[in-house]
């Protein structure tokens, strides 16, 4: 079936099933391969992208549900203020080990801080509890997302 | 992963990295990927390339690349890697650029014998002879300025990447330098900076890796995008030993997308135009199988066979005095059975293989800790000739063990010389943890023994399992002895007159073992170190105290003893329900002392407080890095300490995804402050695996503080009764 699939503010025509995930439309389709396989159970977090503006996993979104909407990526997350600050901040807190996890990481925490522009310790325990990091990185995740929030200040 | 002997093979090091390859390997050079860029240079190859070895080429246009002979895996080595070359060479990190090494005899690490990144050694085999190669490509180009000027090669220096001559403030680049080098003699001898002139090693600069992992761009394996490729989803027999006995093939290909059923005996792969259409297509397939063998295998009937194993003596692999007297002798004594579980090692980005097998040759695009064997593994599947096949290494997404064995590489290879086209073939989550080849299981029997005054009185290990050796690399084991079931073992921080140290090989049928981050020692000191626990407590000693006792002859454990004993503030109040445990060792060359601080619930939930670290491993090359080593590998073995655990029934794995192979989660983890009280004089250590190692003893100790409950098995959450679901 052809879809309609506004993604990273491009309206992209694709002709596949209507159960195929966004997941692999985004990687195996257009290509887009930042965003992550990790689980395809919504267990993980690294195929974390936005969906008008709210976090969703891709692997359990169906391009029939995704049509119409806004889905933004990690590829053109630094087109949005939040995201160029969170990408910053994780640079200057060298929260990245092996950065497979990461794109989702970053898209949670962008999504976390568009909608709460100074989360407590809580916040961040709630919004980033289904982003899996294999290597760790959860202390400096932390500490680089109240870092990217003094920013937004 | 092999123990090493470092103080005879690194001399035998020192020639080969000078050499480098030479010529042969540069004539046969593929540019591998990832190539990432720290500057704006472009290494535009044309004209005159000067490669004064394997790890370094440098254009005339001034691109400086580094060839990384180890896999980036999350570990930060391109850039250790690279500030080791850097600093000698005379260059700035934002004047290079890095890549992966292809596969090829240049990049053996001669320590290793093979080219292979893991057992916590990059670093430590890297130190001298990857300076050693800067240094030498340093003198060439000040050589070849000097020849250029007609003045003394003393009269020149280098650094940022041009030779200068003071004297008369005449400077060239290392680009307009590249063709004089070329002709310049390779060095016999170099000398390498002393630690006061160093401007990079000791210092944190920003990983060279990690931009590309912001926005997407970073290059794993699974990214791989190949003109003409498809895509696959592979299942393999659920049971070991078993095989492929049907499918219904018209209907996976009556699913749109769906463009070949590929079989081996023991597997099948559905191929689409999209990961989706194999998934789809996979389930309109149906497989069946026979079990074989292992059908009826649970995890019970494999521990009771290890148990009964384990009552008979094994081989020794340390005999001090006479452990079973001085046992005897003791005033106190305890005697214990400790459990380790079958882990899965399950890396978030799952095991994928892109291979394109033509008649004349092959390509695999993968991340491998083992570039080697996996183009060994293409030829073997194949029959092609190894010099044909071209391996180009990627990010990898997680390796903690998983990737030192090939054999998903080899496996795709047979599927992928049944079609002409280029296919990637991933296993899915569920895949990757049930047919993963597991952490062995450990059954280890230990006594020991105090006299009156608190010195240890006899100590037996007998540890029981599976050899990773006698099947990863069969040249390691020492008559019937595994160097790496007793690692950690056999030598302990603590004097030990009377020591016993044994090992039963018990090789279970239904599950392959492989290494897993920490190895020998991430089983044996949690062992060891719950050990010298139980003891201090039955004896009424501070447990830190009894290790400063016991290890009075070891400055740097006291050295560490006494700076996690000042920060984690040992023997401070704690609030009701808190407790810190200790844990002490010396592995990869590394010494390091870890307080974790637990909070126990009344319904047994765990919580984690805060972890120290103190941490020597010598010579400090990128601190930075070592922190965040020490942070991610407390996680990664809090992890499996609190949660993990691998198990059978009918010779399937139970454990399958994320939702019952549980993963530590962000709101979970703890604070970690790691405190480095390095000895820059001493051989330097390996950091990857340290703080793994350390993570099971700390908890176990420190959640006996808080309970005064000892647990004696991995994984302790459900023990407690806290695991959240």
């Amino acid at each position: 079936m052809r879809f309609d699939l506004k993604i990273n503010g491009v309206v992209r025509e694709v002709d596949v099933p209507p159960d195929m995930p966004v997941l692999w439309v985004l990687r195996d389709i257009l290509r887009l391969t930042g965003t992550k396989y990790g689980c395809g159970v919504a267990q993980c977090g690294a195929c974390t992208v936005h969906l008008d503006g709210q976090p969703v996993r891709a692997c359990l979104l169906t391009v029939a549900a995704a049509a119409e909407h806004d889905i933004l990526t990690i590829e053109a997350i630094e087109h949005t203020e939040t995201g160029a600050k969170v990408q910053q901040a994780w640079l200057d807190e060298e929260v990245i080990q092996c950065g497979y996890c990461q794109s989702g990481q970053i898209m949670a925490a962008t999504a976390l801080l568009q909608q709460i522009p100074q989360p407590t310790d809580a916040d961040i325990d709630e919004a980033m509890a289904g982003n899996i990091c294999r290597c760790g990185t959860y202390v400096r995740i932390r500490k680089a997302i109240h870092k990217a929030a003094s920013h937004e200040a | 992963m092999k123990l090493k002997n470092v103080s005879t093979s690194r001399r035998a090091l020192l020639g080969a990295a000078l050499s480098g390859g030479g010529g042969f390997l540069l004539s046969a050079f593929l540019p591998g990927l990832p190539l990432l860029k720290a500057s704006q240079a472009q290494d535009t190859a044309t004209g005159v390339v000067f490669r004064p070895n394997a790890f370094i080429r440098i254009t005339q246009q001034g691109a400086v690349t580094l060839i990384m002979r180890y896999a980036e895996m999350g570990q930060g080595i391109y850039t250790g890697i690279s500030m080791l070359l850097a600093e000698e060479l005379g260059v700035t990190l934002d004047q290079v650029s890095v890549e992966a090494a292809p596969a090829d005899p240049a990049y053996v690490d001669s320590v290793a014998g093979e080219e292979e990144t893991g057992g916590s050694s990059s670093t430590r085999d890297s130190w001298i002879p990857l300076r050693e190669a800067g240094a030498a490509a340093r003198m060439m180009l000040v050589a070849a300025a000097a020849q250029i000027w007609k003045v003394p090669e003393s009269a020149c220096q280098a650094r940022d990447g041009r030779v200068f001559h003071p004297a008369d403030e005449r400077s060239l680049a290392y680009g307009e330098l590249a063709e004089a080098a070329m002709h310049q003699p390779v060095p016999a001898k170099v000398a390498l900076k002393p630690a006061s002139d160093f401007t990079l090693i000791g210092t944190s600069p920003r990983r060279l890796d990690t931009k590309a992992k912001t926005n997407g761009s970073a290059q794993f394996g699974i990214d791989a995008q190949i003109p003409g490729m498809k895509i696959g989803r592979i299942m393999a027999c659920p049971v070991k030993g078993g095989h492929l006995t049907g499918y219904n093939r018209d209907a996976a290909l009556a699913v749109p997308g769906v463009v070949d059923v590929l079989t081996l005996p023991d597997a099948i792969a559905i191929i689409g135009e999209h990961m989706w259409a194999a998934i789809k297509g996979m389930e309109a397939a149906f497989p069946q199988w026979e079990y074989g063998p292992n059908a009826t295998t649970s995890i019970g009937d494999i521990v009771a066979r290890m148990k009964k194993a384990s009552e008979q003596s094994g081989v020794v692999a340390v005999k001090n005095g006479n452990a079973l007297e001085a046992l005897k002798q003791a005033h106190t004594r305890i005697d214990a059975v400790y459990e380790l579980p079958f882990l899965a090692h399950a890396p978030l980005e799952p095991i994928n293989t892109t291979v394109h097998i033509r008649p004349d040759g092959a390509d695999v695009w993968v991340g491998t800790q083992v570039p080697g064997r996996a183009r060994q593994e293409v030829a073997d599947a194949t029959g092609l000739r190894p010099e044909t096949i071209a391996v180009h290494n990627h990010l990898i997404g997680g390796g903690f063990g998983r990737r030192l064995d090939s054999n998903s590489i080899g496996q795709a290879s047979h599927f992928a010389k049944q079609v002409s086209y280029p296919v990637k073939l991933i296993w899915t989550r569920e895949e990757d943890i049930t047919q993963d080849q597991f952490r062995p299981y450990y059954y280890d029997r230990i006594s020991a023994g105090l006299t009156q005054d608190g010195a240890l009185s006899g100590w037996h290990h007998r540890t029981t399992g599976s050899s990773v050796t006698a099947r990863w690399y069969p040249e390691g084991m020492q008559n019937g002895l595994d160097p790496d079931a007793v690692e950690g073992a056999a030598q302990t921080p603590y004097a030990m007159p009377d020591q016993l140290v044994e090992f039963v090989r018990d090789e279970p049928d239904a599950v392959t073992t492989l290494w897993w981050r920490g190895v020998g020692p991430t089983h044996n000191v949690f062992v060891v170190e719950s050990m010298i626990d139980e003891l201090a407590h039955q004896s009424g000693q501070d447990p830190l105290a009894l290790r400063k006792k016991l290890a009075a002859h070891q400055p740097r454990a006291l050295k560490v003893l006494d700076e996690v004993e000042k920060q984690s503030g040992w023997g401070k109040e704690l609030p009701p329900g808190h407790g810190m445990g200790i844990a002490l060792h010396y592995s990869f060359q590394t010494w390091a002392a870890t307080v974790m601080e637990v909070a126990v619930e009344k319904n047994g939930q765990i919580r984690l407080v805060q972890a120290h670290s103190a941490v020597d491993c010598g010579p400090v090359v990128f601190p930075d890095g070592i922190v965040a080593q020490i942070q991610g590998g407390l996680i990664f073995g809090l992890t499996m300490a609190l949660y993990n655990e691998i198990t059978l029934k009918d010779g399937r794995v139970e454990q399958t995804n994320f939702h019952n192979y549980r993963m530590m989660r962000l709101n979970e983890a703890p604070d970690i402050q790691v405190h480095l009280v390095s000895d820059p004089d001493a051989e330097i250590g390996g950091i990857g695996e340290v703080g793994t190692v350390a993570a099971a003893p700390a908890l176990a100790n420190a959640l006996f503080a808080a309970t005064g409950k000892r647990l004696r098995r991995i994984p302790f959450a459900k023990q407690l009764g806290g695991e959240k679901a």
